[in-house]
C-alpha cells in the first residue's frame, strides 16, 4: 500500500503520541493496577483519536477508514489495551448510533461519546449466546410507552465504567432475529447492575462484566433505530469492528517484530548475536513475510470500506481472520526466541502475547469469518 | 496581531551518518522533519494566539517542493496559514541568501508583528538566520528566548545565557529566536491533519518575491565550504598526580615540550 502524505502524518502522529505517552512505566503500572490512566485518555479523545472517521458535523474527525486502520495499529503496535479505547467510539459504541440514531441521539450521546465525556458499551453477548448472537434471550416487553428488559449480557467490554449500553433484546420471540430490537440504556437506571469485572488474560486496563437486566424500564425515544432491526444493526457494526480488530493485530504483530528484531541483535549466544543463525534468522523472515501479507489485507479492506465495494464485508472478515491469527503466531515466535526472557513479565512479547490471544475470538471468532467468507463466496 | 513563523526541514540528525570517506552527510532513507527549534517556535506562537484572540499564526519556509509536508504539519498543529519559498535559484544558500529571501517573503506578506524563529536549525546549528532576518527588516531581535510574557505591543522575555539569563524588554514588531527549554510542542490533532489537506500551501518564487536571482541562493552566498570531514577522534587524555607544584611543574614542562608556551 502506497501511503498518502495525509495518511503519513497520521501514522506519525499516532506514533509520536504512543512512544511519548505510552512508556514502559505507565504500561507497567496498568498492568499492575488494571487501571489505564484517564489522563492518557483524555489526551487521545483531544487529539481526536476517539472520533477519527465519525463525520465532522457529529463532532468527529470525518477522517476516513485507511486513517482509522493506521491509528488503531499504531496505537496496538506500543499498547493494544490503549487501541482499545481509541477504537471503541469509532466502533463498538458510536457504530450502532451513527447507524441508526435519530438526530437527538446523536447529540446526546453520539457527541458527547467521541469528546470521551461518556462511554458506551456494546451488550450483545449473552451467556448461551456467543457465535450464534441470533439465540440472545433478553427479553423486552412492551408497557405504555417504555419497554422493560429482563436478561443477562456477558463479557461486555467497558460495562463496568460505562455511563450507557447499547442492549440487543428480543421484542417478538416469534420472528427470530427480525424480532431483536436495540435499546439505549442508562447504566444508572433502575434494575441495571454489572457482575465483578473479570479476571482476564490480557487486555489488562480495559475491565469487562456482565451486564444484568433486572426489570429495566427503558423509554421508547431510547429505542435505537426501528423496531425488529436490531440484529441487523448489530451486524452493521460488527462488519466495521472486524477491520479495528485487524488493525490491531497488525499493531502487535508489528510491535513484536520490533522487540524481536532488536533483542535478537543484542542478545548473544556461542560468542554471537543470535540474529546471526539460520533457526532464528529464517522465523524472523516468516514473520515478517506473513506481517506483510496481513497488512496489504487490512488496508485493502480499509479502502473498500471508504469506496463502499460490495466486497467490503468479505474483505473485512479475511483481514480479521488472516491478521489476527498471524499475529498469535507471530508473538509465540516472539515469545520463542526471546526465550526464557519471554516468559518474563518485564519483557514486552510476553503481554503482547497475552492482549492478542482474544483478537481470533472477540468480534466474530476466526471461524465464524470463515463462515462469512465462504458463505459469500458459495451462496449463489 | 499577525505572527509569523519561520521554520526549516531538516534531515533527522540523530538518524544521519556521515560517510566517513567523502566527509558529507548520508540522506538516503532519512525522514526530514521539523526542525526541532522551530516546533518550540511555533508552540509560542501557537499560545500567543490562544492569548490573543483574532491573531493569526502563518508559517514561512524556504526550502524544495517537498517540504510542503513540513507546512502541512503545522498547520495540522494549529497554524492558520503556509508559505513556501521554492525556486531553483534559491537552492545553495548560506545564511545570508536564506535569511535575504525569507525577509523578501515577510515583507510580501506585510510585514508581523512578531516573528519568531527557532535557536538554530539541527542540520547547520549556525543560530544566525533568525538575528539576520530582523537585521534586514530593521526590527529589534532577542535570541535565545526561554521564557515569553507578552501584553499589549511589548514582549518581555529571558534569554538564556551559559551561566544564567538576561530579562530584556522589546517593543513590537520584533523577532525572537527560541530554545527548547521555553515550552513542549502540541501534538498535531486528527482533525489539524486532514483540515491541513484541504489548504492551499502558497508558494512564491523569486518573482513573486520581487527578487533578482543574483540576489538569493548560492550566488548570493559568501560563505564557501571547502571541505566537510569528520574530526579524528582525540586521544585519551593524560592525568597527572603528586602535589599541586610537582603536577604544575609537570603540566608547564609538557606544554614546553609541545611548544605551546
Amino acid at each position: 500500500m502506497i501511503f498518502s502524505e495525509k495518511h503519513k502524518l497520521i501514522r506519525k502522529l499516532v506514533s509520536d503520541f504512543a512512544k511519548k505517552e505510552l512508556t514502559n512505566e505507565v504500561l507497567d503500572k496498568v498492568e499492575e493496577t488494571g487501571i489505564f490512566p484517564k489522563s492518557i485518555l483524555d489526551k487521545m479523545a483531544d487529539l481526536g483519536f476517539y472520533g477519527v472517521k465519525i463525520p465532522r458535523e457529529l463532532g468527529g474527525q470525518g477522517g476516513d477508514n485507511l486513517a482509522y486502520v493506521i491509528m488503531i495499529e499504531e496505537l496496538a503496535r506500543v499498547s493494544p489495551v490503549a487501541s482499545l479505547y481509541a477504537n471503541s467510539p469509532n466502533s463498538l459504541s458510536g457504530g450502532p448510533i451513527l447507524l441508526s440514531g435519530t438526530k437527538e441521539q446523536l447529540e446526546k450521546y453520539l457527541r458527547p461519546c467521541v469528546k470521551g465525556e461518556i462511554i458506551i458499551a456494546f451488550a450483545l453477548t449473552e451467556p448461551d449466546a456467543g457465535s450464534d448472537a441470533g439465540s440472545i434471550n433478553t427479553i423486552a416487553i412492551e408497557d405504555g410507552d417504555a419497554y422493560i428488559l429482563n436478561g443477562r449480557k456477558t463479557f461486555i467490554t467497558m460495562a463496568p465504567i460505562a455511563d450507557y449500553t447499547i442492549v440487543y433484546a428480543k421484542t417478538d420471540l416469534s420472528k427470530g432475529t427480525k424480532g431483536i430490537t436495540a435499546f439505549i440504556v442508562d447504566m444508572k437506571a433502575k434494575g441495571v447492575s454489572c457482575g465483578k469485572p473479570e479476571d482476564k488474560m490480557g487486555l489488562i486496563g480495559c475491565p469487562t462484566s456482565d451486564i444484568v437486566l433486572d426489570d429495566v424500564r427503558v423509554p421508547k425515544s431510547e429505542i435505537l433505530g426501528e423496531p425488529g432491526r436490531g440484529f441487523i444493526n448489530a451486524m452493521k457494526t460488527l462488519d466495521g469492528g472486524r477491520l479495528g480488530v485487524a488493525a490491531q493485530s497488525i499493531g502487535v504483530a508489528q510491535g513484536c517484530m520490533d522487540e524481536v528484531i532488536k533483542y535478537s541483535k543484542e542478545r548473544r549466544q556461542f560468542r554471537q548475536p543470535i540474529c546471526n543463525f539460520q533457526g532464528i534468522s529464517f522465523m524472523i523472515a516468516d514473520m515478517a513475510a506473513k506481517l506483510a501479507a496481513a497488512k496489504e489485507l487490512v488496508y485493502n479492506a480499509a479502502v473498500l470500506m471508504d469506496r463502499g465495494d460490495k466486497d467490503a464485508g468479505m474483505a473485512c472478515a479475511m483481514a480479521k481472520y488472516y491478521a489476527s491469527e498471524i499475529c498469535n503466531e507471530i508473538a509465540g515466535k516472539a515469545v520463542q526466541i526471546h526465550g526464557g526472557y519471554g516468559f518474563i513479565k518485564k519483557y514486552k512479547v510476553e503481554r503482547f502475547y497475552r492482549d492478542c490471544r482474544v483478537f481470533t475470538i472477540y468480534e466474530g471468532t476466526s471461524q465464524v469469518q470463515q463462515m462469512v467468507i465462504a458463505n459469500k463466496l458459495l451462496k449463489n | 496581531m499577525k505572527i509569523v513563523v519561520c521554520v526549516k526541514q531538516v534531515p533527522d540528525t540523530t538518524e544521519v551518518k556521515i560517510d566517513p570517506v567523502k566527509g558529507t552527510l548520508i540522506r538516503d532513507g532519512v525522514p526530514s522533519i521539523l526542525n526541532p527549534d522551530d516546533a518550540n517556535a511555533l508552540e509560542a506562537a501557537l499560545t500567543m494566539k490562544e492569548n490573543n484572540p483574532g491573531s493569526t499564526v502563518s508559517v514561512i519556509t524556504m526550502g524544495p517542493p517537498q517540504a510542503d509536508y513540513m507546512l502541512r504539519e503545522c498547520l495540522a498543529m494549529g497554524a492558520d496559514a503556509a508559505y513556501l519559498l521554492s525556486d531553483r535559484v534559491f537552492s545553495g544558500a548560506d545564511t545570508c541568501a536564506t535569511s535575504a529571501t525569507l525577509a523578501a517573503g515577510i515583507r510580501k506578506l506585510g510585514g508581523a508583528d512578531i516573528i519568531i524563529t527557532g535557536r538554530q536549525a539541527i542540520d547547520g546549528d549556525t543560530a544566525q538566520v533568525g538575528p539576520q532576518v530582523a537585521t534586514r527588516l530593521g526590527i529589534p531581535v532577542i535570541s535565545y528566548v526561554q521564557k515569553i510574557y507578552q501584553e499589549g505591543d511589548m514582549v518581555y522575555a529571558e534569554r538564556k545565557l551559559e551561566d544564567g539569563y538576561e530579562r530584556l524588554a522589546v517593543k513590537m514588531p520584533c523577532l525572537l529566536t527560541t530554545v527548547k527549554e521555553l515550552n513542549t510542542p502540541r501534538y498535531m490533532t486528527i482533525k489539524g491533519i486532514i483540515e491541513a489537506y484541504e489548504k492551499e500551501i502558497i508558494v512564491w518564487d523569486h518573482n513573486d518575491l520581487c527578487i533578482e536571482p543574483e540576489e538569493c541562493g548560492l550566488s548570493a552566498s559568501p560563505t564557501k565550504v571547502l571541505r566537510t570531514f569528520v574530526a579524528a577522534p582525540k586521544g585519551k587524555g593524560e592525568i597527572l598526580s603528586g602535589t599541586e607544584s610537582e603536577m604544575a611543574e609537570a603540566l608547564i614542562s609538557k606544554l614546553r615540550e609541545k611548544h605551546v608556551l
